[in-house]
């Protein structure tokens, strides 16, 4: 029952659109990005679906073709290894391990992260004092040191690679979304919640990670490429992905040893590595631009 | 039996020790505020800038922790009340800064309608979103503003969106902290007509904050004024309006602008001398002594206490006899 003073507004005419879709909206604007999303997609779909169209698997060794060359018209377009295995297949089974590495490891680190901190950053107090505490102790942990005891645990390859990889990379984010939850628990509308009868782990949920979005979506996005880099890192060295696995990581150590005398066994992976880390920055900074809040 | 009665709350933050290693430090901001409140009925809290006010309004409803005294919701200690979240549904609040009032990631609906998954898990999404939209109704949107986002409202559209959460629950009770302060002068009157309304054909008791005397005026049934977290003066809303009695009072009435120029010219001016003494180390007698015209010896070295000087009239001041 409106009263005579308080007529019924009418609402805009525009569409509605949360402050999410008008990021998106801005960030597809931005043409570097949107290639940089298109060519990576390209590159994801080939490393998934690529080698389906081959007769034999990146493990098949080939052995009338041992270190063939490069030949684009041939069964192996990219020729193949010491022990006669296609490289582009094993490039692109390589990719799979690394991409899925990356994204999922990204994913699972950022998730553990957002929801610490931003349960720190709600609940506040000795408990935050204590968990934020936790993190830096974490932090002061040797990364290499860490891995490799966590490889003795267990038992090395993937597994390890991955918690290796986890455990070390969530803790940025949750110091992020912790400073974050801070200045959102102080907001009204918390209040508000709190008014309406939310219990607290709701209003983390509901209403704190929501609003930490924007943040996430742009550190995520620079935590995928970090969490490749870092995968590639450790298998080159050894103690990642472990052969006849294939990853960008131990393709590129097997073509660095091999680089005096066939650069393509090293540039093939090192390449769409590259490209896939240009790929990802360039979103990254699509995605900070469109979510900057202080440019509008 | 008063809808909420507070006896001698006291209400304090807890801030960090000084030093590295210091202990963690009790600040308080609300002392010993005993006040009943009548269905349907408003209570207007008046005084400046940092005296308690907004704390007084969030520990009434138990949001923060009160340090001392009890707060009982129809004879009810609220301390004591098993499971109190889903019982407020019946004590709402609604905020100073509308836009802030509201999730930013959120539907309008979605925002009216997300009390109602506590206060009544039974409704369907489809109801639930029904009453949100009857709510808005009520509050003078339309319908279509279900589907908008904060960022798409002026600040008295937003603080009306405040005012439909705030009913949608059926309250008994609703808490206005500064509820127009950051709206313009014309939209100012709208929300309070809208919250008379409200108060008459919902039967709603208000605790109406406010730092505006000509606006409480216009509401409140009863007044109490705050200095630096301690009632000074409280009274029912005529006779406060037409002789305060506490010397701050005076000085509050004389600082309310005179909306003809010519005479705002020749007024005398009204700013108070003296300081505002540091919450950190209140004074140890009268809270208002610093800047009090009348003050003396006494009033520096002990606390006047609240007393009754007429019926229903109470003032702390050791100055002010029986009227």
């Amino acid at each position: 029952m409106p009263s005579d003073i308080s007529p019924p507004f009418a609402a805009p005419t525009a569409e509605p659109a949360s402050t999410l879709r008008l990021q998106f909206r801005r960030f597809r604007k931005n043409r570097l990005a949107m290639a940089s999303v298109y060519l990576l997609t390209l590159i994801v779909l080939m490393c998934f679906f690529g080698p389906m169209f081959f007769p034999f698997t990146g493990e098949d060794a080939d052995f009338d073709n041992i270190g063939a060359p490069v030949n684009l018209f041939s069964i192996h377009p990219f020729g193949t290894d010491d022990y006669g295995r296609d490289l582009f297949i094993r490039v692109l089974e390589g990719g799979q391990v690394s991409l899925t590495i990356g994204f999922l490891g990204a994913l699972v680190a950022g998730g553990i992260g957002v929801l610490y901190g931003a349960a720190a950053g709600y609940v506040g107090g000795r408990l935050d004092g204590f968990m934020m505490r936790l993190v830096e102790v974490l932090y002061g942990f040797p990364y290499v040191i860490l891995v490799i005891l966590l490889s003795l645990l267990f038992g090395g390859g993937t597994v390890s690679l991955f918690a290796a990889i986890v455990f070390t990379l969530w803790l940025t984010p949750a110091v992020i979304v912790r400073a974050q939850a801070q200045s959102l628990a102080q907001r009204e509308f918390i209040q508000a919640a709190r008014a309406g009868g939310m219990t607290g782990g709701r209003i983390v949920l509901q209403h704190i990670v929501p609003n930490c979005v924007s943040v996430v979506i742009v550190y995520g996005s620079l935590l995928v490429p970090e969490v490749i880099l870092s995968e590639s890192f450790l298998s080159f060295l050894g103690i990642g992905v472990k052969e006849p696995q294939a990853s960008w990581g131990n393709l590129i150590q097997v073509g660095t040893s091999a680089m005096s005398t066939d650069l393509r066994l090293l540039l093939l992976p090192g390449g769409l590595l590259a490209t896939v880390l240009f790929c990802l920055n360039f979103i990254a900074d699509g995605l900070r631009d469109a979510f900057d809040p202080n440019d509008r | 039996m008063s809808l909420l009665e507070a006896r001698n709350l006291g209400v304090g933050y807890t801030i960090p020790g000084a030093g590295l290693f210091g202990a963690p430090r009790h600040l308080p901001i609300v002392h010993e505020v005993s006040l009943s409140l009548q269905p349907g009925r408003t209570l207007g809290v008046v005084g400046e800038s940092g005296c308690g006010k907004s704390t007084l309004g969030r520990a009434l409803l138990q949001l923060i922790p009160s340090s001392a005294g009890q707060v009982f919701w129809q004879g009810q200690d609220m301390a004591k009340i098993p499971n109190l979240r889903r019982r407020r549904s019946e004590m709402q609040i609604i905020f100073q800064d509308p836009i802030a009032a509201l999730d930013p990631r959120m539907t309008l609906g979605k925002i009216v309608s997300r009390p109602l998954a506590t206060f009544e898990p039974e409704l369907s999404k489809a109801a639930a979103r029904a009453r949100a939209v009857e709510a808005l109704q009520q509050v003078g949107l339309s319908a279509d503003f279900a589907d908008r986002y904060p960022h798409e409202l002026s600040g008295g559209q937003a603080q009306r969106v405040g005012i439909a959460r705030a009913i949608v629950g059926r309250p008994k009770m609703i808490i206005c902290d500064e509820p127009v302060s950051a709206l313009d002068v014309s939209i100012q009157a709208q929300v309070i007509n809208l919250l008379m309304d409200l108060q008459e054909s919902m039967g709603l008791a208000l605790v109406f904050i406010s730092h505006n005397l000509a606006v409480v005026r216009h509401i409140s049934h009863e007044v109490m004024v705050m200095c630096l977290g301690r009632v000074v003066e409280k009274a029912p809303r005529s006779e406060f309006y037409a002789r305060p009695l506490h010397p701050y009072s005076k000085a509050l009435m004389d600082a309310v602008p005179e909306p003809d120029p010519r005479r705002e010219k020749g007024r005398v001016g009204t700013a108070l001398p003296g300081e505002l003494p540091s919450v950190l180390n209140p004074p140890k007698g009268c809270v208002f002594a610093t800047r009090c015209p009348l003050a003396a010896e006494m009033c520096h070295n002990s606390r006047p206490l609240l007393r009754e000087v007429a019926p229903e009239r109470h003032v702390a001041c050791h100055f002010v006899e029986g009227a």
